[in-house]
């Protein structure tokens, strides 16, 4: 009985916050999506989304874009990330250690301003890239202000989380199963295809979802590397808060947002789990 | 085959590592720039470094930015260590699983939610007690930023305090307070010099995701405004080389600190592996 009671004491404070902090914040998000400015419940706020075909025509270009350009960064990261992951995990300690140590310093510079000097680097009429391009005598490149920027500044600040859950499942993978796969003689590239692969997907499940979630709900890259041309989900629902102080409105699409990174990591997670059991299972 | 890969592995290491140092290279040299200008290098100077010593508005906004991190860090390393110990002890499974789930909320959630649900409840809370009345608080401003950096660091904290918590023999607690400790004494002479190296990570992790945070802030910070939320505001003009000078100080100070941690990593585990070694032989 004592102990009982010893416990709820100890997990009453933590509890509550969660409560206040967590649950009813996210409570707030429902709440204000289904209400309108004088306070009646309504369904207004995602009518309006889709009322005319104007209204839907954007609500699916934004949706579209910001999925599209996720997808398009995230895969991307995976392609740069998994033969790094691969390699770290197979040198020796110490150059491991100092390879963990370079991906991790630029996690914690402040992303904002490493984002502004790519405009510095990518800068279409002055830009460093372009000037060197110049004096070598070949064309400019326009890519600032492009879908490809945003791109780029997606996977230029979110590949190190791609990298490293890669590369903490591939280190702690045990040796002995790709030396059986090799003595029963798989080749290489078949050891990597039904070995190694297979057993690295939690890692890449991970780093996926570490990549998508942050570039699908961005807001400043966009901003940045698209020059304001381009809106994605995130600046959207930025600009519904602090700039058109519509709560209601940017409940709804948040809400929208919400339900749809759970949709996209319930999809990854049941694709990575049947993979997993099927090679257990075999 | 397998002396091309040992070749193209490590160049490929070095491109990429090339790729997400670039605009850290690019802030290095213009911080050194004798002209405002940030696509052309004029010559060198350290006219930026003393502008930055003069400008006011950003000295407060790094002040700023190290107070609340030192606190919210603080917060929530004692309220999640109570709670990972609270946790620890929850005798029905459900509940500790739903409080698990609930934890790891904000790390899931898109931070761009985080971030307005907490704006909604700091912002209706303030309506609802018609204050600015309440302890005279402003809707949105350091307590509000404290409340939430708390809040999103507090999983980072359950996180790293219980695996060590999981690892300590419960009968060596029970022992100490069968020979009289109180519960109190009993925690502190025994549970906290056991989890004490996870304390201090999660720590540190508190204290650089809280510096680091610039999404949630963006939403709750208003009047407080602390570095990132500084340079955002600055990007949204055009930024003065004076935040590329102070970029690259935080850049060498992080850089620093990760090879003195990495050195010392690695001299302690020079000293360990000669009796590994022996231990091997016999």
């Amino acid at each position: 009985m004592k102990r009982k009671r010893g416990s709820l004491a100890l997990n009453a404070p933590y509890l509550l916050w969660c409560v206040i902090f967590i649950l009813v914040p996210l409570a707030m998000v429902v709440y204000y999506a289904f209400r309108d400015r004088s306070g009646n419940w309504t369904l207004q706020n995602f009518a309006e989304l889709v009322d005319t075909p104007e209204h839907l025509d954007n609500l699916v270009r934004v949706f579209g874009i910001s999925l599209a350009y996720a997808g398009a960064a995230t895969l991307i990261c995976l392609l740069l990330a998994y033969p790094l992951a691969y390699y770290m995990a197979h040198t020796k300690p110490s150059t491991q250690r100092n390879l963990m140590m370079l991906i991790t310093v630029p996690m914690w510079m402040n992303f904002l301003i490493c984002t502004y000097s790519w405009i510095s680097i990518l800068g279409n009429e002055h830009g460093l890239l372009n000037t060197l391009l110049e004096q070598l005598g070949l064309h400019k490149l326009h890519i600032l202000n492009t879908p490809g920027a945003i791109i780029l500044g997606m996977v230029y600040n979110y590949l190190p989380f791609m990298i490293l859950p890669i590369y903490s499942v591939l280190a702690k993978l045990e040796p002995s199963l790709v030396e059986a796969a090799q003595d029963l003689g798989a080749t290489n590239a078949e050891v990597l295809r039904k070995v190694t692969l297979p057993l690295s997907l939690p890692g890449v499940a991970a780093g996926v979802t570490m990549v998508f979630v942050p570039s699908v709900s961005t807001f400043y890259i966009s901003k940045k590397m698209g020059g304001n041309k381009t809106m994605l989900i995130g600046d959207w629902i930025e600009s519904m808060f602090l700039q058109a102080n519509n709560y209601q409105s940017g409940a709804a699409l948040s809400l929208i947002l919400m339900l749809l990174v759970v949709l996209s990591m319930m999809i990854m997670r049941r694709f990575s789990d049947s993979e997993n059991g099927a090679l257990v299972v075999s | 085959m397998h002396k091309k890969i040992r070749i193209f592995s490590p160049l490929y290491a070095a491109l990429l590592l090339g790729f997400l140092y670039l605009p850290m290279a690019v802030l290095l040299l213009f911080s050194f720039n004798s002209s405002n200008n940030l696509f052309e290098f004029k010559g060198f100077s350290l006219h930026w470094y003393a502008e930055l010593l003069r400008n006011k508005a950003a000295q407060t906004a790094l002040w700023h930015t190290i107070v609340l991190a030192l606190s919210a860090a603080t917060a929530s390393v004692v309220i999640g260590t109570i709670a990972a110990v609270g946790m620890d002890r929850m005798r029905r499974k459900w509940l500790k699983s739903a409080t698990l789930s609930v934890t790891n909320l904000p790390m899931m959630n898109p931070e761009i939610v985080t971030g307005i649900s907490m704006m909604l409840l700091f912002v209706f809370a303030a309506q609802a007690f018609n204050t600015k009345g309440l302890f005279g608080l402003e809707p949105l401003g350091f307590h509000t930023m404290f409340l939430a950096h708390t809040t999103f660091c507090l999983p980072y904290v359950v996180l790293s305090v219980s695996p060590k918590l999981r690892q300590i023999d419960p009968h060596m607690v029970e022992a100490a307070q069968d020979l009289g400790c109180s519960p109190l004494r009993a925690f502190l002479r025994v549970m906290l010099p056991n989890i004490a190296t996870g304390i201090a990570s999660a720590f540190l992790l508190a204290l650089t995701i809280s510096l680091d945070d610039f999404v949630v802030s963006n939403f709750v910070s208003h009047s407080y405004q602390t570095l990132p939320i500084y340079i955002y505001s600055q990007t949204k003009k055009r930024v003065r080389p004076d935040m590329y000078a102070l970029s690259t100080l935080i850049f060498a100070a992080i850089f620093l600190l990760l090879i003195l941690s990495n050195v010392l990593q690695a001299s302690a585990e020079k000293r360990r592996m000669p009796d590994k070694k022996q231990r091997e032989k016999q």
